[in-house]
């Protein structure tokens, strides 16, 4: 999409829109975005994903008016975010990582008021209210404070709060963080059901699974800058070879070195990409048994190397515990793009 | 979910159209949310009421009854005193409505987010504190006045010749405290919090003309121009200006009236405009 004139033959305008976006922080010497662009069109669930520090919520800072950029531009349903911060704002809605719920107020005012704030007359905020805290599991508690209510509960009443005012565009950041794994599944729902409502939502995480699910499309960022942007199956077409074979073996008693000739037996194997030795997370707990060797065999075609792999594992002395394929995960393409020490 | 739908819809027409004018947006964020405030306060009226009025009602009792009692003040010192006791109260009571919520708010809690989020200029969110600091300022200090007649009896005295000035008074000295109290909660940390009051609080407190008439200080000089600089020593003048009445036909000597408002306006206006700064600094980055 382009930011030319010809916008305006242009039906659908990109909900979100961000060019050339750098933002320095004073006393820093790094960007913390350093130039940064893309496009999220309208109805699209995003996923800006990338390593703690890599510029993830600067960028939503800047998006959702809280950080005045140092360079470029951004808008939201082509208004300027730096120019008309007011028309933006009634716009969006944000869910943090951490509540920031009022706790002063009941449950059922937070909502109210945050309606009032964006301008709902009273019939209107009140019915909305109602239906969300039904539709959200929490009409039974609406008149208690938010004091007593779980992560889990207190996530969804800030969705609720989101999304009381019809905003275009929805901002989760890293939304399900710190949530038992049925929260977890509720919001998934959630967000699906609310983007096929029409709600642009842009979300940021580093749970590879998550936005392996929810994405329509994903930028892997790092060092302020994305890496990549594409689907997520686009994605993991990165990975070299494009599908991979887990091998676990026993190495033989006295095997020192085992691993490496393993390794090479593996190599060997016409069409094989490349061959990663893992460490095996199980090994050193299971008592009693021999030190397992993990491998992973990136394939064009990985199911047709069971075979060759196997006799390759026993010819070099070691016993084949597990094989199986795999297709690559984001993670891998995640770790292949931004390394693997530690933010 | 089809129901909520239907709602929306016919919800959306009007609210889209309110969605074109910033102005509008904007001025009735700013009413929701000082009706907020309204709300959240009203629900613990009588516990902000205790707490303003709980220290005036002792000061009023042992400086304004006990003493003059046993003879270790001035039958008068009640009508001196009562003015400075108005001040102060306001002065407090408007202070902590902005300080306290603040400080955690920028520290950690974040529940001002909501409210930056709505569609009004930031610095409206500041405004808005102040007001509404005033608003609790101006209510405590009107208690003092029928408190003070309870307490004081035959010692209470307020002259009735400058009520409209005294109205003014109350509403600057409000303000002064709330201007106050947002410098104050953008800058202090939550871990400094009561490290700060007492370092700040106290000074305020006793250097303030409130227990005693700025005048009679003349024999301690350098004290004397030290209260100057305390914003608090021109609101108890300026009350004292409006509601002491003249002893033997001479009006009681203060702060000349004309100097104290133009130093009150100052305050407000600089302490606004210092601590609008800060605030923004701190939630816009």
């Amino acid at each position: 999409m382009s930011d030319t004139p010809a916008n305006l033959a242009n039906p659908n305008p990109p909900a979100i829109a961000v060019r050339g976006l750098i933002k320095r922080y004073a006393k820093s010497k790094v960007n913390a975005v350093d130039g940064v662009s893309f496009d999220v069109s309208g109805g699209e669930i995003f996923g800006l994903l990338g390593p703690n520090g890599a510029g993830k919520t600067t960028i939503i800072g800047v998006l959702t008016t809280s950080i005045v950029p140092t360079e470029g531009s951004a808008s939201i349903m082509s208004v300027d975010v730096a120019r008309d911060p007011i028309s933006v704002k009634q716009r969006i809605a944000v869910v943090p990582q951490q509540s920031n719920l009022d706790r002063s107020l009941k449950v059922r005012e937070i909502l109210t008021f945050h309606g009032a704030y964006h301008g709902m007359p009273r019939k209107a905020r009140e019915a909305l209210a109602d239906s969300l805290l039904n539709e959200l599991g929490l009409g039974e508690r609406k008149n208690e404070k938010v004091n007593r209510y779980s992560g889990g509960m207190a996530q969804r009443l800030m969705i609720a709060r989101a999304l009381m005012h019809e905003p275009d565009v929805l901002f989760l950041d890293e939304p399900t963080n710190n949530l038992d794994p049925q929260s977890r599944l509720f919001l998934w729902e959630r967000i699906r059901e609310m983007n096929a409502r029409g709600l642009t939502i842009l979300l940021t995480t580093h749970d590879m699974d998550e936005a392996d699910r929810l994405c329509h499309r994903i930028a892997v960022m790092d060092h302020g800058k994305i890496l990549v942007n594409d689907t997520p199956a686009a994605l993991k077409k990165l990975i070299p070879g494009g599908t991979v074979l887990e091998v676990r073996a026993d190495a033989p008693a006295n095997g020192f070195g085992a691993g490496e000739t393993v390794r090479s037996a593996l190599s060997a194997i016409p069409g094989v990409a490349k061959v990663e030795m893992v460490e095996d997370e199980k090994s050193p707990t299971e008592e009693g048994s021999e030190p397992a060797l993990s491998f992973r065999v990136y394939a064009a075609a990985a199911n047709t190397l069971i075979g060759p792999a196997a006799q390759a594992v026993l010819a070099s002395g070691a016993q084949v515990r597990d094989l199986s394929v795999k297709q690559p995960s984001l993670e891998e393409v995640f770790i292949f793009l931004t390394g693997r020490h530690l933010r | 979910m089809n129901g909520i739908n239907a709602t929306k819809m016919t919800l959306d027409r009007t609210f889209t159209e309110r969605r074109e004018s910033r102005t509008f947006l904007a001025f009735n964020a700013f009413f929701a949310i000082l009706r907020r405030d309204i709300r959240v306060t009203g629900r613990e009226f009588l516990p902000f009421l205790l707490q303003a009025l709980m220290q005036p009602l002792f000061f009023l009792f042992i400086f304004g009854k006990v003493l003059p009692g046993i003879g270790l003040a001035a039958g008068n010192f009640a009508a001196l005193m009562l003015p400075g006791i108005v001040a102060l109260t306001g002065m407090i009571a408007s202070m902590q409505g902005v300080t306290l919520p603040l400080v955690l708010d920028l520290g950690f809690a974040r529940e001002i987010d909501d409210r930056l989020l709505s569609p009004l200029p930031v610095w409206w969110v500041a405004l808005e504190k102040v007001i509404f600091g005033a608003m609790r300022g101006v209510i405590a200090s009107s208690v003092i006045f029928p408190l003070g007649w309870l307490i004081l009896g035959s010692g209470f005295a307020v002259r009735g010749d400058r009520i409209p000035l005294l109205i003014g008074m109350v509403l600057l000295t409000g303000c002064v405290g709330s201007t106050i109290g947002l410098l104050m909660g953008t800058v202090i940390k939550p871990d400094q919090i009561s490290l700060m009051f007492t370092l700040i609080f106290t000074p305020l407190l006793f250097t303030g003309c409130t227990y005693y008439p700025w005048a009679a200080l003349r024999n301690i000089r350098w004290f004397q121009v030290l209260t100057l600089l305390n914003p608090l020593t021109y609101a108890s003048e300026g009350l004292r200006y409006s509601m002491v009445p003249p002893i033997g036909g001479q009006n009681f000597p203060t702060l000349g009236i004309g100097w104290t408002l133009v130093m009150l306006t100052v305050s407000v206006v600089a302490m606004f405009v210092l601590g609008t700064r800060t605030f923004l600094h701190r939630v816009v980055n």
